[in-house]
């Protein structure tokens, strides 16, 4: 067995350990995943942005525009010391602007626009005969949106549309359960089988 | 002026993306991919940077008053032998720093996404009390779901599966459509604030 796997079957037991409660080797793993996982994304992070995206192209290419979002990236650095915290708003602005400009065209594009004509479809199925199943799709959209609209009090028919709304709501809530149920227990499944098969070899 | 100038630069890079969105010129198009491509990614990438020099900061702190000491280490430990190892060796794919990632990050991150399996269980338990008619179609849309991916579920009947799949791609589809709706005339409302300067929390507390 090679000491790959035995030190990824030591650290997957002490993650384990947590099932009984908390203790000082599952805190022990957990501190060493978080310093590692951060340690992981720094590098991947320097490697494919900073590096690839802005050194490489600023002094290889000479792509001299670059020199604006390193500029605007030290200016996050001016947090560290309470005199220049100021400056630091600067890149923040120009993230909250530009994510806030092309959030309004695409949100609504995506979110809103297109979520509607979706719903809006043929209420007859080419055969003449009521479309049972875009018609629940069109009063689940109405009684749900209806729900959470809350500038008006929710009674009388509107309260009982609002109501109809949270059943819709129910169960989208219970089929997206079950598929963070079915994933966990898949990825479950995949350590057990890790542990059992490839650390301790119990099975084959 | 500290706070007066941030909100017109945001204000300025929101006019700009906003029309350049619906700008077909090849330079405006050009200009938009650069800013939001490149651009971004690099701020971000030292927003991360800062984090990081933040979350040492913090823990050598922490280190220091004598709290928790050996995991405060270990935490920082982590954090500088990942690039040392990526300075030393690089970050091929038999590199130290990839095995470092595959034995130890990999299997870590995914026993901690599967402790989560155990947790979900026992909310289960809790919410799935067929209290109400909400809890109850929870409860049946659930179970349905569960049924209809796993073996048992042909067993007892041939239409789960179908059933799962009309749940799915109609009632459930038409709720999640909504949420959706909702939340793009949210973040519609929300930036129109940021723009104009009537939400000002991300200009922090200070003066």
């Amino acid at each position: 067995m090679d000491a790959g796997t035995v030190i990824a079957g030591i650290l997957t037991l002490a993650i384990l350990t947590f099932l009984y409660r908390d203790n000082p080797v599952y805190k022990l793993a957990e501190s060493l995943l978080i310093g590692v996982s951060i340690g992981y994304f720094l590098v991947i992070n320097w490697s494919n942005t900073i590096m690839d995206l802005m050194f490489v192209p600023l002094f290889t290419q000479g792509k001299l525009m670059l020199i604006i979002p390193l500029i605007l990236g030290l200016l996050m650095f001016g947090r560290f010391n309470r005199k220049t915290t100021v400056l630091s708003r600067i890149p923040i602005a120009v993230l909250i602007g530009s994510g806030a400009g092309v959030a309004i065209p695409a949100m609504l594009d995506a979110r809103t626009l297109q979520q509607m004509s979706a719903t809006v479809t043929p209420i007859l199925a080419p055969d003449g005969l009521p479309n049972i199943s875009e018609l629940v799709v069109m009063a689940g959209v109405i009684t749900t949106l209806i729900y959470f609209y809350f500038s008006r009090e929710h009674r009388g028919w509107w309260g009982k549309s609002a109501t109809m709304g949270t059943y819709f709501l129910m169960i989208f809530f219970g089929t997206t359960f079950a598929y963070t149920v079915m994933s966990r227990m898949s990825t479950f499944i995949g350590r057990m089988e890790f542990l059992l098969s490839d650390f301790l070899k119990l099975t084959q | 002026m500290t706070r007066k100038i941030p909100q017109i630069i945001c204000a300025l890079f929101g006019m700009t993306l906003f029309l350049l969105y619906f700008s077909q010129h090849p330079t405006a198009r050009n200009l938009n991919l650069t800013i939001l491509n490149d651009y971004f990614q690099i701020i971000f990438a030292f927003t991360l940077l800062v984090g990081v020099v933040s979350f040492v900061k913090v823990n050598l702190k922490a280190f220091e008053r004598g709290e928790d000491r050996s995991y405060h280490l270990v935490s920082v430990i982590g954090v500088f032998i990942m690039p040392l190892l990526a300075i030393i060796w690089g970050i091929k794919g038999d590199s130290p720093f990839m095995w470092v990632f595959e034995n130890i990050q990999v299997p870590m991150q995914a026993t901690v996404f599967a402790l989560l399996a155990f947790f979900v269980a026992s909310a289960s338990f809790r919410g799935f009390r067929a209290r109400s008619v909400q809890a109850t179609i929870l409860l049946a849309a659930a179970l349905i779901m569960l049924l209809s991916r796993s073996t048992i579920g042909d067993m007892i009947a041939d239409q789960i599966p179908q059933i799962a799949d009309w749940i799915r791609n109609y009632p459930s589809m038409a709720a999640r459509r909504a949420i959706l709706i909702g939340i793009g005339l949210g973040s519609l409302t929300t930036s129109l604030r940021v723009m104009v300067g009537i939400e000002r929390t991300w200009l922090g507390g200070d003066k």
